[in-house]
């Protein structure tokens, strides 16, 4: 973590990995993203907390367009992120995702799982595939598993497959939405020790997560949103240790302290 | 906590290891089958109410058997102890009157008349097919059923292949062998086409490289998508247009089974496909699209089949401009195709509906095209889950096909209906003869449906999930 410190001190286009100008998104009436400005540079591995209906989940979608938002720029990879095909599949090429609930495809063995976008998006030959494939199966430690179905595997193991899968896209950043908030206590270590190798590698990485030890671990910086706003974003010692928001501090006591 | 030791020693300890037993007679083979399926609902006595309830499973288990033994003797005391085989003597009805009505059999009898049966039956499977000709349905028939064996049947190489040539080269072959092709087309016609279709698909190739400026690079793909698709349907109509020298066969002489057949398999095979279309097109995003697509679907849900037949033989042709004619069968085709397919669209988007949010995320965070997220992830997934509704329409589809007899085509009902008509074997038990044998027939491809449907469930289910 030590050489990531360079990082602020020149500002260079070329590493800006994610713009957001004013942005702002509506759910019918609902305000849930208002002006959201947010500058991700490369290697950076940002966490993103607040409490629920906050937005943190919404912001992530957006940067893929899972989720359209209505006013505002959003340029990833130098790419700008409008209602062109085109650029919503590159940079959706470029841009892992790791969803709460997995997302894995059910009727798939692990390995088509991860074999499926590289074939059929990159165009990889299928031998090609299975190779990266059981690389990446390999660092999350489940190559055993890889003709296995997703039914047959354990919540913290599914999760790891999903991780593995979104880098079999070779992406250059990850988005993680929760990855953590559906398993059980035990399973959760595993999929966050995954998560920290991936970090020490040095994958940019947005994080909307609740594991704060994880946040103090390996995030540059922690950002706490809270009714669609960014009201702090700091590095994790000071937005844990000073927190000056109000509404940070009620959040993170309510968080920490039980 | 685990370390910490324990005053107390445990009162049950085993110290050697525990045999392994055999089941108890309830637990395995027929005996177990027998007591789980049948006994033991009706073995309990321990209370009043229990009894009661076992007594009347006893009663009603025995009332069951002998209704069913009744009604399954009598059916096959009908078709087979005491019917009639055999006509030796080539008497025709009088091989199945009783000796009051002229014949020898013994007053009272009552069975089915085979020989009536066998005699029909060239006009019940074919219909007025000339018989000289008849080798050409066998051969399409067989060539069907090996290929759908082929395809079925999970142990044999290059299925995938053979289901390719089974919808595309057999449809083609079995056109040219039961009308005998060479339709009325002019060669140069087809031939323009033709080139037509080359034209396109090198203009798509000239967008490929970007040589078409920057507007029309953009529809190379969908150029070369029209030049393939116009070269494709050249082809087919050059095949068809062709002399193979073979009698043609009007489809007004195709009849009996063979008509079933067609217009079953025509709408089975085109509603599932025209059906997925439907079905995307409902839930599209695209107004245009989902208000058509609901149209069209509510539109043909919303009338009979015997209309949608009844119009398309009768009504059409009054509104089509003098001397324009088409096959009365391809119409009733038509109808069939697009009835089902509406149904099939309902089925597929039952299916479509169970398919979580989180799969169609899933597919397209990894950045699969719309197209390639339906075909590899949602409809895999959706159309396993309503495989029963599928074959249920199939199902339903294939019996339907006996409305063709409205508009006066022969299906096998049809066709046996006709030859029930005939005074040469006029007894009392030729009609039922008769619908016994076309409803076995009907039963067999139903049934057969069913079965294959319900393997389909269990195999899937095995390999996937849960």
């Amino acid at each position: 973590m030590a050489q990531t410190t360079t990082k602020h001190a020149q500002i260079d286009a070329d590493d800006i990995m994610i713009s957001m100008k004013g942005v702002n998104k509506w759910f019918g009436s609902f305000h849930v993203l208002r002006d959201i400005n947010l500058t991700v540079y490369k290697g950076e591995r940002i966490v993103i907390c607040g409490p629920s209906g906050s937005g943190k989940s919404t912001l992530i979608r957006c940067l893929n367009r899972l989720e359209e938002h209505q006013a505002g720029d959003i340029t990833v990879q130098g790419i700008t992120l409008n209602n062109d095909l085109k650029n919503i599949d590159e940079i959706r090429r470029e841009v892992g995702m790791v969803f709460q609930h997995f997302n894995l495809f059910p009727h798939l063995s692990i390995l088509e799982n991860c074999t499926l976008a590289p074939i059929w998006v990159r165009r990889m030959p299928k031998a090609r595939a299975e190779e990266i494939a059981m690389h990446y199966l390999e660092r999350v430690k489940i190559p055993e598993q890889a003709l296995k179905y997703p039914g047959q595997l354990s919540g913290g193991q599914q999760q790891r497959v999903a991780i593995a899968r979104a880098l079999c896209m070779e992406p250059k950043l990850m988005l993680f939405d929760e990855p953590t908030s559906a398993l059980d206590p035990e399973m959760i270590k595993e999929v966050l020790d995954t998560m920290v190798g991936l970090a020490e590698d040095g994958m940019s990485m947005i994080c909307v997560t609740h594991e704060m030890g994880f946040a103090r671990k390996v995030a540059n910086r922690v950002i706490f949103m809270d009714e669609g706003q960014i009201i702090e974003q700091k590095d994790p010692e000071s937005f844990f240790n000073n927190p000056e928001n109000d509404r940070t501090k009620l959040f993170l006591s309510q968080i920490l302290d039980h | 906590m685990a370390k910490t030791p324990t005053a107390k020693t445990p009162e049950f300890v085993r110290t050697e290891e525990a045999p392994l037993l055999p089941p108890p007679a309830t637990e395995a083979g027929i005996t177990g089958w027998l007591w789980h399926n049948i006994f033991e609902s009706m073995a309990d006595f321990h209370s009043p109410l229990a009894a009661v309830r076992s007594l009347f499973m006893i009663l009603f288990s025995l009332i069951l058997v002998y209704v069913f033994g009744t009604q399954i003797y009598g059916l096959l005391d009908f078709a087979i102890f005491s019917a009639v085989f055999s006509d030796p003597d080539g008497v025709k009805r009088q091989a199945c009157w009783t000796v009051q009505q002229g014949g020898s059999l013994p007053d009272g009898w009552h069975a089915a008349c085979w020989p009536f049966v066998v005699a029909k039956q060239k006009f019940a499977l074919f219909g007025p097919f000339p018989s000289e000709e008849l080798w050409r349905v066998y051969l399409a028939l067989f060539a069907g059923a090996a290929g759908l064996a082929w395809v079925m049947i999970e142990r044999l190489p290059f299925r995938r292949q053979a289901g390719l040539l089974m919808l595309t080269v057999y449809p083609l072959a079995t056109f040219i062998l039961l009308t005998g092709g060479n339709i009325e087309v002019a060669m140069t016609q087809i031939a323009i086409w033709f080139v037509f279709g080359l034209a396109l698909i090198s203009i798509g190739r000239l967008g490929n490289a970007g040589r078409l400026g920057t507007v029309l690079n953009e529809f190379a793909g969908s150029f070369a998508g029209a030049g393939w698709l116009v070269v494709a349907f050249s082809t087919v109509a050059a095949i068809a247009a062709f002399d193979f020298n073979l009698e043609p066969v009007d489809t007004g002489d195709w009849g009996g089974l063979l008509i079933t057949l067609v217009v079953a398999v025509t709408g089975i095979v085109a509603s599932l496909p025209l059906g997925i279309i439907l079905a995307l097109g409902r839930r599209s995003d695209m107004p245009v699209i989902s208000v058509l697509c609901t149209i069209f679907i509510e539109f043909w849900r919303g009338v009979p089949l015997i209309t949608v037949l009844f119009m398309a033989s009768v009504m059409l042709p009054l509104f089509l401009p003098a001397g324009v004619n088409f096959d009365n069968l391809l119409r009733a085709l038509i109808g069939v195709m697009l009835f089902s397919a509406a149904y099939m669209a309902e089925v597929v988007r039952g299916g479509l509906q169970a398919i979580d949010k989180g799969q169609y995320e899933g597919a397209d965070a990894v950045g699969l095209s719309y197209w390639q997220k339906m075909r590899l992830i949602i409809l895999p997934q959706a159309l396993t889950h309503v495989i029963p509704g599928i074959v249920n329409t199939f199902i339903g589809l294939f019996k339907d096909t006996t409305l063709v007899s409205i508009v006066g085509i022969f299906d096998l009902l049809g066709a046996g209906q006709s030859a029930i008509a005939d005074a040469a074997w006029s007894t009392p038990v030729q009609a039922i003869t008769m619908y016994l044998y076309v409803g076995i027939i009907f039963f067999v491809f139903c049934f057969g449906m069913s079965r294959y449907s319900i393997y389909m469930e269990n195999k899937l289910s095995k390999s996937r999930r849960h």
